[in-house]
């Protein structure tokens, strides 16, 4: 079932939530995550079922989003840029006691406040951030109808996996404005009271151990329990790869202008594929090792500096020995651009 | 009156398996949690009482209470709060922190929390300094106070003067706010002001704020004579009681 709209992509990405059944928001204003907060207070002001605050900063809205969501809501924030440095500090707290935390980064360019409406460049802080090791699941949207379907999923694998989990866009996506088809999302998996009220047994979380023994045995089960959700929660595209001597590894906006150029290559004889991870972390490795074995060349393109690349060769370091970097930080790429780049490295 | 027998008793409501303490010999938060666990008990309101901790000395209170306990960060215990409370209504929400947490790195939530009169009851527990971490100077250390990093003694021209907290919130505070100051030297008051602050947040579903001031033997270096003696003069610059209004309209008319 799949329906058109004329929309933009943050008026996506907040129906999406509903979508995924989300009951409250949590933000602070920050460009360009901005009509995602504009947006779900005009929904909520509709809804009697739905909530919100905008706090005082990031930090609040990251935490009062942990209160509803310990409340069993299914609560979200969404932010950007400095704003998601700030988000760190609630997401660490979601990370060590195994809260569903869902955010979305609207990513801008860093950094510092840097720019304000695109850049690759968040992937470092949404995927391996906080003072932990990382444990959180990051997904990259690249066009306004994937960024609706994420945004509805996000909700639950967050409440199935109980790890933070994020969806990664940037303005470019949030900001432009087209029709496109939407299919409708799967029915969300649901929330439950996480502080359950039961005065005989109580719940009691904490975050703070008392020996480096007693913690490091909740830190082993959390990697033992990420390590169990890799297979079924990664996700990868692979676009036009049969025959593929030529392959791009890209993610989001990049992929998507990656998807015009390989048309336009192919069309014009130069067997060039894309391989699209949805997921940055976990990484489907095995789908991304199959269809790079027998490429030449593999065009690892990103608005940032070694971020999703230093991702990708810790997990396959056989990519290394074949990879031609393309690091544009903070700056976006043309079909055309991209195109060059590929048919020059012939 | 009380026998003393049950005025010595422990709260029905805490948590035996939390024994034994964590807290430090003639720690002042214990005395706080037994008192507040006192009136979670006479206001009859266990089964509905949800406790979010912040880090410091308060965090090791993590399961002292057989209702439900989540630990946050520090300074985050409020906004965990606010938007618990959103979620869940019905609930008699505490937040519990230092005054570090409070004052210091957490102070912008506990303004706005009051300045929306968010239904929560804020208790902060002033013993003038960061005690989890080994007595360094806060807001709240008094003039001339030594503390680790305040080691001749706090310079107030630098470092500023003795921080009255509950008096800075209540004049951004909504007019239905309670805000009060108490002392573990004065039971009987602390138990009425806890009772009218969680009464505050039932019947008026508005925002509570209590200061308690606390010993800390171990970081003042004190004996329990001494520890008694700088209390009375902490209760000297900071007093107890509610803390009224002092601007002459209400905050949410102006």
């Amino acid at each position: 079932m799949s329906e058109k709209k004329f929309i933009t992509g943050n008026e996506a990405i907040v129906l999406g939530t509903l979508e995924g059944g989300a009951e409250m928001f949590f933000g602070y204003p920050i460009t360009p995550a901005t009509e995602i907060l504009e947006g779900w207070i005009r929904t909520a002001s509709e809804d009697i079922n739905l909530q919100y605050l905008q706090a005082e900063d990031e930090i609040a809205s990251g935490f009062a989003t942990l209160g509803a969501i310990l409340a069993g809501k299914k609560a979200f924030t969404a932010t950007a840029g400095v704003g998601h440095v700030l988000m760190q500090d609630p997401i660490s707290m979601a990370e060590n006691e195994r809260l569903p935390f869902v955010g979305i980064i609207a990513q801008r360019g860093g950094p510092s406040t840097g720019t304000v409406i695109y850049s690759q460049q968040e992937v470092n802080l949404a995927a391996l951030g906080g003072n932990g090791d990382g444990l959180r699941i990051v997904y990259s949207a690249s066009n306004i109808a994937e960024a609706y379907e994420l945004s509805a999923k996000i909700f639950s694998t967050a409440w199935k996996y109980n790890f933070p989990t994020f969806l990664l866009t940037d303005g470019y996506l949030g900001k432009q404005k087209i029709t496109t088809e939407f299919s409708k999302p799967l029915r969300p998996y649901p929330a439950r009271k996480i502080l359950r009220e039961d005065v005989d047994k109580p719940t009691h979380i904490r975050n703070c151990y008392g020996s480096e023994p007693e913690f490091s045995k909740v830190l082993e089960r959390n990697i033992s329990d990420y390590k169990l959700l890799i297979t079924k929660v990664a996700e990868s595209e692979n676009y036009k790869t049969s025959g593929a001597k030529d392959i791009i590894l890209a993610h989001g906006s990049v992929a998507s202008a990656a998807k015009s150029a390989i048309d336009d290559l192919r069309s014009d004889g130069i067997k060039a594929g894309l391989v699209r991870p949805i997921t940055l972390r976990p990484l489907d490795t095995a789908q991304i090792r199959s269809q790079i074995r027998k490429a030449d060349r593999v065009f690892v393109m990103e608005s940032a500096f070694e971020q999703f690349a230093r991702l990708l060769v810790y997990m396959i370091p056989e990519l290394a020995g074949k990879m031609v970097k393309v690091f544009k930080p903070a700056v976006g790429f043309t079909p055309e651009e991209i195109y060059k780049i590929v048919k020059d490295h012939r | 009156m009380k026998t003393p027998n049950e005025q010595f008793a422990m709260p029905q409501c805490l948590n035996s398996k939390s024994k034994p303490s964590l807290f430090c010999p003639g720690c002042g938060e214990s005395i706080i949690l037994k008192h507040l666990g006192n009136v979670v008990d006479s206001e009859n309101i266990q089964s509905k009482t949800t406790l979010v901790i912040d880090i410091g000395c308060t965090l090791l209170s993590w399961n002292y209470f057989n209702f439900d306990i989540i630990q946050s960060h520090h300074g985050r215990s409020v906004p965990v709060s606010v938007g618990y409370k959103m979620a869940r209504g019905s609930r008699v929400v505490i937040a519990l922190m230092g005054d570090g947490g409070a004052y210091a790195i957490g102070l912008q939530s506990l303004l706005h929390a009051a300045f929306r009169n968010d239904p929560i009851l804020a208790i902060v527990i002033n013993n003038t300094e960061y005690s989890m971490t080994g007595g360094q100077m806060a807001p709240t250390t008094v003039p001339n106070e030594v503390t680790t990093t305040s080691p001749l003694g706090k310079n107030a021209s630098i470092f500023g003067p003795a921080f009255h907290g509950p008096e800075l919130v209540r004049q951004i505070a909504n007019s239905k706010a309670f805000i009060a100051r108490a002392s573990v030297g004065n039971p009987t008051l602390m138990d009425s002001i806890i009772t009218k602050a969680i009464e505050n947040q039932q019947k008026n579903n508005s925002f509570s704020m209590v200061e308690i001031l606390s010993i800390c033997p171990t970081n003042w270096k004190t004996d329990a004579a001494e520890s008694f003696e700088f209390l009375a003069k902490l209760e000297k610059i900071y007093p107890v009681g509610e803390v009224k209004k002092t601007l002459d309209k209400k905050s949410e008319d102006i």
